[in-house]
């Protein structure tokens, strides 16, 4: 026990002193998910527009306050003539300006029509698209609310309703998958590097050849990256809670068994990585196409698996990351327990199992 | 006589596949001798070293290192073995006194006793300066030599020193030396392997490696009246050039004693 704790000590020493490393472990996660947080997002938030309001009339200015008090916008200025629009979009801050015309509710109400009109920033397509069907729905709920008591003859009411993420948060969607990646990252490749680093080096050697028997220089090493990783769940956890305000629906505990599972399943990736590998650069190599990439691209969690080729579908069954990301949304926005998710749990089990029994024989292979 | 040989090997072979790099090859080492295994690259010393070693299996024949047998006994060659590998490994991203620590500690060291010895090496090869600066800052010739102290840390009865002066100047190389020389003073056997002719004169005993067999095995002294050399340097290249025309194999796979 004591050589063990002398091995984890100097595992630690190892991580601390390589900035590279040490950032890679506890900045990426909370880089990641920040930057998936807050910058990859399609969602609005807090929009600066501008109102140019020709009328000032009772309705116009219900309107106003119904968008002002949308989180989705923020007047910015009113401005008074159009001529002044061109102004206001150049100084950068504005996304949107509203033109009431002349006369809106009188308009309104004696000829049933008022016109308003939208003008937003298109040099960025997505969001320009994004606030102006912000806006129309704003207006048709308007809308519906003064005609509640005027009875359509035809009336059809389409009721949408969004599940599981109502708000649709993109940020829900993210952190599933940054959380899988970091334990990849952490457990995987990091793990991987350290122990070719070893060989490199020629440490290996002489650990093989010091008392410790080989799975024990095996565990020392993963030991500090199952304990990283542990932290680095922790840490995504809180934040989509704390910074998020991402629900956790299902069981907590669940959750926390769940991830320890996948941690083992990258790890004994990076421990099969780290056989066939004599130095850190092969090691990172190998771990980046053959792990980093299929996660990112092939585990459903950036591009969905069910509009791929049929062939692609088909190779997404072999990535780990893949099931779970299902187990991860499962538990996180559906709040289902092991009898919704007892089959991807079993296939991960599976897979783990495999990837241990086949680092044991490369493993052996190179001793004898 | 048996009772003194530290290393006893008979008919030792090691086959990958169809290739046999370590061919029935028989020695003995003595208590406290200088033992220098030769061989070009490729001859096969270092897969044989590695089954001395206990990281490697052999494919057959006998050996047993430090009173315990190769094939049953790995764990308990390895406490009572040193080893210095080629690379100095030692981590350059922990000071010397974290290397000692380390070391101490996988060998299953005390606290104590690991303290001691890290005063005492410090002390022995001058370190003080730099004691708490990390390996990696240091010149070769001083990775070397902790290297050297650190695998005696748990004062093994016989160090494997795999061509441990490689890369290192002919200065530094002598200083090693005299290292060597004290510790096999005290009674530890040292087996060393080099391609460094003039380091052969400073075996006691020499063997040479040619494919996989052990061609000559003598005191330099006995091995350059035998070829008809005046250093080893002459006596490596008539055995590494006709390994199989300078003599019968039966003398040359035994000691005289």
């Amino acid at each position: 026990m004591k050589r063990f704790i002398g091995f984890i000590k100097k595992e630690f020493y190892h991580i601390i002193r390589d900035k590279r490393s040490l950032f890679i472990l506890l900045g990426m996660p909370i880089v990641q998910i920040i930057l998936f947080g807050f910058a990859i997002t399609n969602e609005i938030n807090n929009v600066d527009i501008a109102i140019l309001d020709h009328s000032k009339d009772v309705t116009t200015q219900e309107i106003i306050n119904k968008i002002a008090s949308s989180k989705y916008f923020s007047i910015k200025e009113y401005i008074a003539n159009e001529t002044e629009i061109e102004r206001s979009f150049k100084k950068g801050k504005i996304k949107a300006v509203l033109i009431f015309e002349k006369d809106f509710s009188k308009k309104l109400t004696k000829e049933n029509n008022a016109s308003i009109q939208i003008i937003t920033d298109a040099s960025d397509p997505n969001t320009a698209n994004t606030i102006s069907n912000y806006i129309n729905s704003i207006l048709r709920n308007y809308q519906q609310q003064i005609n509640k008591n005027i009875h359509l003859a035809y009336q059809i009411n389409p009721n949408t309703k969004m599940i599981f993420n109502p708000e649709l948060k993109s940020v829900f969607m993210f952190v599933p998958g940054v959380m899988t990646i970091i334990l990849m990252l952490v457990s995987a490749m990091m793990t991987s590097i350290s122990i070719s680093r070893e060989k490199e080096f020629g440490t290996m050697e002489v650990l093989l050849v010091s008392p410790l028997k080989p799975f024990q220089v095996i565990i020392g090493k993963v030991v500090p990256y199952i304990l990283l990783s542990i932290f680095n769940a922790t840490v995504i956890v809180l934040l989509s809670i704390l910074v998020f305000e991402m629900p956790i629906e299902g069981s907590l505990l669940f959750l926390v068994a769940e991830n320890i599972l996948f941690i083992i399943t990258s790890l004994s990736l990076g421990i099969l990585i780290s056989t066939v590998s004599e130095n850190q650069q092969k090691a990172m190599m190998i771990s980046l196409v053959t792990l980093m990439l299929p996660t990112i691209i092939l585990s459903g969690f950036i591009f969905p698996i069910s509009s791929m080729p049929w062939i692609l579908q088909a190779i997404t069954n072999i990535i780990p990351a893949k099931w779970f990301v299902i187990i991860l949304k499962g538990i996180m926005l559906k709040g289902v327990g092991i009898s919704y998710l007892w089959k991807e749990t079993l296939i991960l089990i599976g897979m783990t199992l495999f990837f241990i029994m086949l680092s044991i024989k490369k493993y052996k292979i190179r001793l004898e | 006589m048996e009772s003194q040989n530290v290393i006893q090997v008979q008919s030792l072979t090691k086959k990958f596949g169809d290739f046999t790099a370590v061919d029935a090859i028989s020695f003995e080492v003595k208590k406290g001798e200088i033992f220098g295994f030769l061989g070009a690259n490729g001859a096969g010393k270092t897969t044989a070293m590695k089954m001395l070693i206990g990281i490697s299996m052999p494919t057959s024949g006998e050996a047993i290192v430090a009173g315990f047998d190769v094939y049953k006994n790995r764990d308990n060659i390895k406490r009572n073995i040193g080893y210095m590998s080629q690379k100095f490994a030692l981590y350059d991203d922990l000071t010397v006194k974290e290397n000692i620590t380390f070391f101490g500690g996988i060998y299953g060291l005390k606290k104590n006793q690991i303290k001691e010895k890290t005063t005492q090496l410090i002390n022995d090869l001058a370190l003080q300066e730099v004691a708490n600066k990390l390996v990696g800052s240091l010149p070769l010739g001083w990775k070397q030599k902790i290297a050297f102290s650190v695998a005696l840390l748990h004062n093994p009865k016989i160090v494997f020193l795999d061509e441990p002066t490689g890369g290192v100047d002919p200065i530094t190389r002598r200083q090693f030396w005299e290292m060597i020389y004290q510790t096999a003073n005290t009674g530890t056997t040292i087996f060393v392997t080099t391609h460094y002719m003039d380091e052969a004169e400073y075996c006691n005993r020499v063997s040479i490696m040619v494919n996989g067999k052990i061609e000559a095995l003598d005191t330099p002294k006995k091995l350059k009246e035998k070829y008809n050399a005046t250093n080893m340097n002459d006596v490596f290249l008539k055995l590494a050039r006709s390994p199989s025309l300078t003599l019968p194999k039966g003398n040359g796979t035994h000691t005289e004693n």
